[in-house]
C-alpha cells in the first residue's frame, strides 16, 4: 500500500526455545487503527517491544517510512516517530506530574543537553505539557508527585506521555486496563481524536470488544506469536477459527 | 537575582534556608570570626569538602550512579597541581597547567570508565571504579619516583598566597591581611563559583534528564533520551568538579599524598556526607560536609575534655577515649539515617 507507514517483516524473538514472535509480517498505514487482539502471552507487548525496540528482534526486520530501524536504539526509534505507552505503568514516580510530562517535551525538542540555562526558565515545554495534562484531565494535579497519584490517573498520565510525544505512530498497550469506568471515556475519547485526524498510524492492543468494534479500522489476531488473521473488524470477528480459538467466551459477552 | 544565583532552588524549609545562610556567612568570613590556624584549616576543609560531595551528589543523588572512584579524581587535581608546581617551579602558571592537565586527564577517565562500564549496568560500574581507584592508589603509592610514594609529595606555592606576603601592615579584625588569607578566600570562592555552578547543571534540563533516569532509565529512553549519554557526560562533569577540588585542596594544603587525597576512607566519608546531609539536594552536600569535617577536627578535643571529666567514673572514660572517635561518629551515621533516611535535608523540607 503506497501509505505504509510501519511494516515488520518476518519479525521473531525466541526466548531460549519459546518463540514469543514469529514471522510476523504486518504493515501499518497512515490514517488507520488498528487493534490487536490474542489472548494472554499471545506476544502482543513482545511484538511492541520489538517495534520500538526493547527487546532486540532475533530475525526479521521493522522499517518505519521504509527506513530500516531494527537495529537502532530506543531512544533514536523515539525521535524517528515511534511513540509508546505501556502496558504497565512506566512514569518517575518521584517527580511531578508535569515534569513527567515537561521531560516528554524536552526530549521532543532536544533540549536534554542544555546545561546551563534553567529548566524551570522553558515556558515553552512547560505550556505544551500543560496543554497535555489538560487533554486527559490532569491538570489540576500538576504538582503533584506521581507516587502519590491514584491507579487511574497514573494510567492517564501514561496516554498523555505519548500524547505529547506526537509521534507517527501511536502504540497502546491496553491503555485503559484498571481504569474505573468514569475514566476510561476521557481516554478512550483522545484516541479516537487521533483516529478522526486521519493522518495518525495508531496500534492498541485491546481486550475489551465493545472498544474495539467502535474504535478498530482493522483487527490483527496473534496466537503463539504469530499472525492468525486480519481484516477487517466484522470480517475477523465473525470467522469461525477466531470465535472459537482465540476469543472464546469473550465474544459472546458482547 | 539571588533566585537565578542559587538556580531557582529554593531551600524550601525557612530552617534549612538558616542553616545554609550561617554556613555561608561562617565560612565567608571564618578567618575573622574563628582565628586561629586550625579553625582556618578547618574552614577550608568545610569548603572543598562541600564541592567535593556535592559533585558526588550530581553523580549519586541525581543520576543514581554509584561510584567509589571519587577521590581518584580529587586526587588527580591534587597531584596535578602538585607536579606542576614542583616541575615546573612554584607560581599560577603551575596551578593553572596543573589544575586544568588534572581536570582533563579525569575527565578523560571518567570518559573510558564510563562508555566501557556505564552501558553494561550501574552495578558493573560500581565494581569498575572500584577497581579502578584501587589500581591507581597502589601505582600511585608504587611510582615514588614520580608520586612520592607513600610519603607524599611537598612544594612551593606562589608567594602571594602565603603567610610570607604581606598585604598590609595593620591587621584588621585583629587578623594579619597576607598571602594566607588570599588562599583561604582563593578556596572559598572557588568553591562557591564551582558549587553554584553545580546547582545550576542539576536545575538545568539535563540536570532534570539526569533526574528522569535516575527514577526511570527505561522510560528515559523510551521518550527519546540516549541514556548512556547523559550517565557518562554527569560522570565526566562530577569528575572534572572533584579534581577541581582536589587541586584547592592541594593550594591550600601545600602538599599531597595518598592519605589526604586518594584514601578509600576519604571514599566513605564521601559517602556518609552525602548520606547524612540529603542526597539529591545539593544542599545536603553543604550540610553533611559541614557536620562531618567539623566534627573530624573537633569531635576528638570534645570526647578528650568529656573523659577527663568522667575519668572517675566506671567504663564511660574508656568510651570517651578520643580515639573513639570514629565509633561515636559511625553511631551518629547509624542514628541519623535511621531517622533521617532522606537526609537532614529531605526531613527538613517535609516539615518545613
Ligand atoms: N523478556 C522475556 N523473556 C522470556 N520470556 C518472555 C519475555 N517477554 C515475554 N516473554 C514470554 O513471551 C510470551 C508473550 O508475552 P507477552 O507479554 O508479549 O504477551 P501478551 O500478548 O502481551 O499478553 P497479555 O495479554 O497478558 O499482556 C509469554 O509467554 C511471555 O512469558
Ligand atoms: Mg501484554
Amino acid at each position: 500500500m503506497a501509505n505504509t507507514v510501519l511494516e515488520t517483516r518476518d519479525l521473531t524473538v525466541r526466548f531460549g526455545g519459546h518463540v514469543a514472535v514469529n514471522n510476523v509480517t504486518c504493515s501499518f498505514n497512515a490514517g488507520e487503527l488498528t487493534a490487536i487482539v490474542g489472548p494472554n502471552g499471545a506476544g502482543k507487548t513482545t511484538y511492541f517491544n520489538l517495534i520500538s525496540g526493547q527487546i532486540p528482534a532475533s530475525g526479521g526486520t521493522v522499517h518505519l517510512n521504509g527506513r530500516d530501524i531494527t537495529r537502532d536504539a530506543v531512544s533514536v526509534r523515539t525521535h524517528l516517530g515511534i511513540g509508546r505507552a505501556f502496558q504497565l505503568t512506566n512514569l518517575f514516580p518521584n517527580l511531578s506530574v508535569l515534569e513527567n510530562v515537561r521531560l516528554v517535551i524536552q526530549a521532543k525538542l532536544n533540549k536534554g543537553f542544555n546545561l546551563f540555562s534553567m529548566a524551570d526558565s522553558h515556558t515553552d515545554i512547560s505550556l505544551a505539557a500543560e496543554a497535555a495534562l489538560k487533554r486527559v484531565n490532569l491538570q489540576d494535579l500538576a504538582a503533584q508527585l506521581v507516587s502519590e497519584l491514584s491507579h487511574g490517573n497514573q494510567r492517564k498520565l501514561e496516554v498523555a506521555l505519548l500524547i505529547a510525544l506526537e509521534p507517527t505512530v501511536y502504540m497502546f498497550d491496553e491503555p485503559t486496563a484498571g481504569m474505573s469506568v468514569d475514566e476510561a471515556p476521557v481516554v478512550l475519547d483522545l484516541i479516537e481524536e487521533l483516529k478522526d485526524d486521519k493522518t495518525r498510524t495508531v496500534l492498541l492492543v485491546e481486550h475489551k470488544m465493545d472498544v474495539i468494534r467502535t474504535l478498530a479500522d482493522r483487527i490483527i489476531v496473534l496466537h503463539n506469536g504469530a499472525l492468525a488473521a486480519d481484516g477487517v473488524p466484522a470480517e475477523v470477528m465473525a470467522s469461525d477459527v477466531v470465535q472459537e480459538a482465540y476469543m472464546g467466551k469473550a465474544l459472546e459477552d458482547v | 537575582m539571588l533566585v537565578k544565583l542559587i538556580s531557582g532552588d529554593r531551600p524550601r524549609s525557612l530552617i534549612l534556608g538558616l542553616v545554609l545562610l550561617a554556613i555561608l556567612v561562617a565560612l565567608a568570613f571564618a578567618p575573622f570570626l574563628f582565628p586561629g590556624t586550625r579553625s582556618v584549616d578547618t574552614a577550608a576543609r568545610v569548603c572543598i569538602f562541600i564541592l567535593l560531595v556535592a559533585s558526588y551528589d550530581l553523580m549519586l543523588g541525581y543520576g543514581g550512579i554509584v561510584s567509589f572512584a571519587h577521590t581518584m579524581f580529587f586526587g588527580m587535581g591534587a597531584y596535578g597541581v602538585a607536579l606542576a608546581s614542583i616541575h615546573m617551579g612554584r607560581g599560577f602558571d603551575a596551578l593553572l597547567v596543573g589544575s586544568v592537565v588534572g581536570a582533563l586527564a579525569a575527565a578523560a577517565l571518567a570518559l573510558v570508565i564510563g562508555l566501557f562500564s556505564l552501558r553494561v549496568r550501574a552495578i558493573f560500574f560500581a565494581m569498575i571504579t572500584l577497581a579502578v581507584a584501587s589500581a591507581v592508589a597502589v601505582l600511585v603509592s608504587q611510582l615514588s619516583g614520580i608520586t612520592g610514594g607513600e610519603d607524599g609529595l611537598s612544594y612551593k606555592i606562589p608567594r602571594a598566597l602565603t603567610s610570607a606576603a604581606k598585604y598590609a601592615d595593620e591587621k584588621v579584625l585583629g587578623v594579619r591581611i597576607n598571602g594566607k588569607l588570599m588562599n583561604y578566600y582563593l578556596v572559598f570562592f572557588g568553591s562557591l563559583i564551582l558549587f553554584l555552578l553545580l546547582l545550576r547543571l542539576v536545575n538545568s534540563p539535563f540536570g532534570r534528564v539526569l533526574q528522569a533516569i535516575r527514577e526511570n532509565d527505561f522510560r528515559a529512553e523510551a521518550i527519546g533520551y540516549r541514556v548512556i549519554y547523559y550517565r557518562v557526560t554527569a560522570t565526566c562533569l562530577s569528575a572534572v568538579v572533584a579534581a577541581l577540588a582536589g587541586s584547592l585542596f592541594a593550594i591550600w594544603l601545600r602538599y599531597v599524598g595518598p592519605d589526604t587525597t586518594l584514601s578509600f576512607e576519604i571514599m566513605i566519608d564521601i559517602l556518609l556526607m552525602v548520606v547524612i546531609g540529603g542526597m539529591g539536594t545539593m544542599y545536603g552536600a553543604v550540610i553533611g560536609a559541614t557536620l562531618f569535617v567539623v566534627a573530624q577536627n573537633y569531635l576528638q578535643n570534645l570526647l578528650g575534655a568529656a573523659e577527663e571529666a568522667l575519668v572517675d567514673l566506671p567504663v564511660l572514660p574508656l568510651l570517651l577515649n578520643p580515639d573513639r572517635w570514629l565509633l561515636w561518629l559511625g553511631v551518629l551515621f547509624v542514628l541519623s539515617v535511621y531517622f533521617f533516611p532522606t537526609g537532614i535535608v529531605g526531613r527538613l523540607r517535609r516539615r518545613g
